[in-house]
């Protein structure tokens, strides 16, 4: 049921891919969208940091009108030269976008050429979970305080391998190996964090984090606030979650709509190697306790990542395919049935903008904002139970924010509210199809 | 200036000497040898001497810091009962020779994490009467500006840990803070705190399992006031040795309302800890009040029970008999000490009152590191502002 074939992947597109897959009708079509009079905003927004070329398209564009003082103090940008931040609209990291515009990665559907042919290499090939690894090995060499815990990372490598080789570089006090005690050593790793420490803790299945709620939501979320700001809590609490192969209700669950309303975390779920990677180190450098969800049917993907390093906007929705007539919003796996849809609807005359919005917590009401502004229809496809799920609470933000530019009201599909039953074909029925989509996107732009 | 010299024997005029007296505090350090009063009953160790080593600084600062924590308390009940205090206020009169104890034998890098019941934890760590009765009653100038209330008393800087709400969560988080000392090779250690309601919480055997497993330097200690809220402890637990509860962990119960066993006791565990990995500690205490202020603390133990206790078994009254069996002072110095206390608690709370509330622009400050605004940019990419009703 995934998307994998070559043809999607060409929409996924950073500096490196335009290499390779981006033809001439791409480039004027994107260049087109980005001059019309009136969307400017949106599409300086899009460029973040496009180079020269970019610029000069963009010439009466000021920054500071989308920059939020706030933006300048994010991590990444303030601290590493070599490090490239997908960040759009801060003043500081203007500087760096214009200083090293040819390394920033936008998240631009197309890169300029300026940008392309100043990077240097040609990046490596790897899976998901490789991403993964690598970015949480850069993140471990980098920063002594880096630790992982969970259950079978050390010597086993990890149940999905993310961990693999990691125990054997870094020692036994560095990647941890825990007993079957999510509520133990996520507290554990919370105490260690309030020390200054950066633990990094696995839930072997995001399902058995419900056995550590209580740390996670009092703890981790509340301690900051109520020790009026004196404990940080910068953990990364990650693992595998969502609808698998037949893996039974209690092992496809998806925590991102349990965990949604706690007080101080953030939430953010990947979705191709080149953001697993950058979430995973923007999430370990963050001060904040960020949950990142991975989904156990995506580790296999394989992409092609730069060598240099860079890392990803934790609070940042990703432009998938811009278009036109409606605006698909969604995440982690349903991203690829969206995309397989996609291709469908374009055989059938829509143009339908694709956004992944990794962030679940907190939503990036901007890029959504203009993505709605300028389609006025809004499909959310989510893997999420229908009730009380993350579409569930986007709905309610886009009604609130963008009710006036709205043709049609927000349709969103989402799982069924059932457990994941066993037997193959009705676990098909509980998720989101490719078929669902495109009857929606037909019905929403009649 | 010795005070032996001045403190009346038997035959000198005493004088008024409140003056001196006060001086000599912080200078005195002869060296007493105290016996405890009951011996310690050990678990897979052998347990520490009877005898204490202390100093008459030593004994005259515990008299005056379990003062102070006894009259912060009443004060508490006071200002609780005048509705100045709100929610839940959960108070340590009885304790308090666990507190100090255990600040005695330690340094302000080991960590201490107790639950909810932290008022004198974090005066024993250095914080202020002041901070406790300004964050008590919500105030902007609380040690967690007001925003976390009784149960949320934090003190960075001297690794108090807290102050935590949901019975036993601390424990983890306590050999998680035991872990990280490890980690940084700090020499130092971390007392998670307990009570024997909590002993019965899964997570705690999960963490202990864990620490025992890493040789990490974290010391439980169980405060067993023989009752959980309203449950007592037979009720409770069909094993009461709580101290021996961690099986292949050593234990060490220790009589809670004595300080200087408790002081034993801790550097006992310290020096354990560090080399051999994971010890419990069994404070046998007693509570005054009851759980918190809302319990009268009277429907499920007899007033004959609470006031024996106070009358065999109170903490202050025993370090009383000493300071006075060693001559360190008089009665009547003594009683102006507990006034001068007393004054300063009174002079802490009318400060505290005159502190205001919080900004309301409070509320969404510390919920994410950098600031709420920050990554909640809404629609147009403003900061997002407060905007109260």
């Amino acid at each position: 049921m995934l998307a994998e074939d070559a043809s999607f992947t060409v929409t996924h597109v950073h500096p490196m891919r335009t290499l390779d897959g981006i033809t001439l009708p791409h480039v004027l079509r994107f260049l087109r969208f980005v001059t019309l009079p009136g969307k400017k905003k949106m599409a300086a927004r899009i460029h973040g940091g496009a180079g020269a070329g970019a610029a000069t398209a963009l010439s009466t564009f000021n920054p500071k009108k989308l920059v939020a003082p706030s933006r300048t103090n994010l991590p990444a940008a303030r601290s590493s030269k070599r490090c490239i931040v997908a960040a759009a609209g801060s003043d500081a990291s203007k500087s760096l976008r214009v200083g090293h515009s040819q390394k920033l990665i936008a998240n631009a559907a197309v890169a300029t050429k300026a940008e392309t042919s100043a990077t240097t290499g040609t990046g490596h090939e790897l899976l998901l979970f490789e991403a993964l690894q690598e970015g949480l090995e850069e993140e471990m060499d980098r920063d002594p305080r880096v630790c992982v815990m969970g259950e079978d990372v050390g010597h086993y490598g990890g149940s999905y391998k993310v961990t693999k080789g990691l125990a054997d570089k870094f020692g036994d006090l560095r990647v941890l190996d825990t007993p079957i005690c999510e509520n133990a050593f996520t507290g554990m790793g919370i105490g260690a964090a309030m020390t200054g420490l950066r633990p990094v803790i696995e839930g072997m299945n995001m399902g058995f984090l419900l056995l550590a709620f209580n740390q996670i939501s009092n703890n981790c979320g509340m301690l900051h606030y109520t020790s009026g700001g004196q404990f940080t809590i910068p953990v990364v609490i990650r693992g595998p979650g969502g609808v698998g192969r037949q893996l039974g209700a209690e092992h496809s669950q998806r925590l991102e709509s349990y965990f949604q309303s706690i007080p101080g975390i953030q939430m953010v779920a990947c979705s191709t190697p080149y953001n697993a990677k950058g979430l995973m180190k923007a999430a370990i450098r963050s001060e904040n306790p960020v949950i990142l969800f991975e989904h156990v049917l995506l580790y296999n993907l394989k992409e092609k990542i730069p060598d240099e390093e860079y890392i990803c906007n934790l609070e940042e929705a990703e432009m998938v395919r811009p278009g036109e007539h409606i605006t698909i919003l969604t995440y982690s796996r349903m991203r690829y049935h969206v995309m397989q849809a996609a291709k469908t609807l374009v055989n059938k005359g829509y143009d339908p903008e694709v956004i992944d919005i990794r962030s679940l917590k907190p939503f990036d009401l901007y890029t959504i904002g203009n993505s709605v502004k300028k389609t006025h229809r809004v499909l959310i496809v989510e893997e999420c139970m229908r009730t009380g799920g993350i579409g569930a609470s986007l709905t309610a933000a886009i009604n609130e924010n963008f009710h006036d530019y709205l043709d049609a009201p927000v349709m969103c599909l989402s799982s069924q509210d059932v457990p994941t039953p066993y037997a193959g074909t009705l676990e098909e029925w509980t998720v989101v199809q490719p078929a669902q989509i495109v009857t929606a996107v037909e019905q929403l732009c009649q | 200036m010795a005070l032996s010299r001045l403190s009346s024997r038997s035959n000198i005029i005493s004088r008024p000497l409140s003056a001196a007296f006060r001086r000599s505090i912080s200078t005195d350090t002869t060296p007493i040898t105290i016996e405890t009063s009951l011996p310690f009953t050990a678990h897979l160790c052998d347990p520490p001497s009877r005898s204490v080593e202390s100093s008459t600084q030593e004994l005259l600062s515990f008299f005056r810091t379990m003062a102070l924590m006894r009259r912060m308390e009443i004060a508490a009940d006071s200002l609780y009962k005048a509705k100045l205090i709100r929610g839940f206020c959960h108070l340590y009169d009885g304790q308090e020779a666990v507190a100090i104890g255990m600040e005695a034998a330690i340094t302000k890098k080991d960590a201490i994490i107790t639950a909810y019941r932290d008022h004198c934890i974090f005066l024993g760590r250095g914080g202020s009467l002041y901070e406790v009765f300004a964050e008590l009653m919500g105030r902007q100038d609380g040690c967690s500006r007001g925003k976390g209330g009784s149960m949320h008393f934090y003190k960075k800087d001297s690794s108090f840990y807290g102050g935590h709400g949901i019975v036993g969560a601390q424990v983890p988080l306590g050999c998680g803070i035991a872990f990280a000392q490890k980690y940084s090779k700090e020499e130092a250690v971390t007392f998670a705190m307990y009570g024997d309601g909590a002993a019965n919480q899964g997570q705690l055997f999960e963490a202990l399992n864990i620490s025992a497993l890493w040789d990490l330097p974290s010391i439980l200690v169980c405060e067993n006031n023989h009752y959980g809220m309203g449950t007592a402890e037979w009720r409770a637990a069909k094993s009461p040795s709580y101290y021996k509860r961690g099986d292949y962990v050593p234990g060490l119960k220790v009589d809670g309302m004595d300080a200087f066993a408790v002081k034993q006791a801790c550097k006992f565990a310290k020096e354990h800890a560090l080399k051999n990995g994971p010890i419990i500690l069994e404070m046998d205490t007693y509570r005054y009040h009851g759980h918190s202020m809302s319990d009268p603390g009277s429907t499920y133990r007899t007033r004959d029970e609470i006031s024996g206790v106070r009358q065999e078994r109170d903490p202050i009254e025993r370090i009383k008999k000493l300071v006075l069996s060693h001559d360190l002072a008089t009665e009547k110095e003594l009683k102006d000490m507990e006034k001068e206390i007393r004054k300063e608690v009174d002079d802490a709370i009318a400060k505290a009152k005159d502190c205001p509330m919080p900004e309301p622009s409070e509320l969404f400050t510390n919920v994410y590191v950098k600031g709420f605004g920050t990554e909640s940019f809404g629609a147009d990419r403003k900061e997002v502002k407060a905007a109260l009703p």
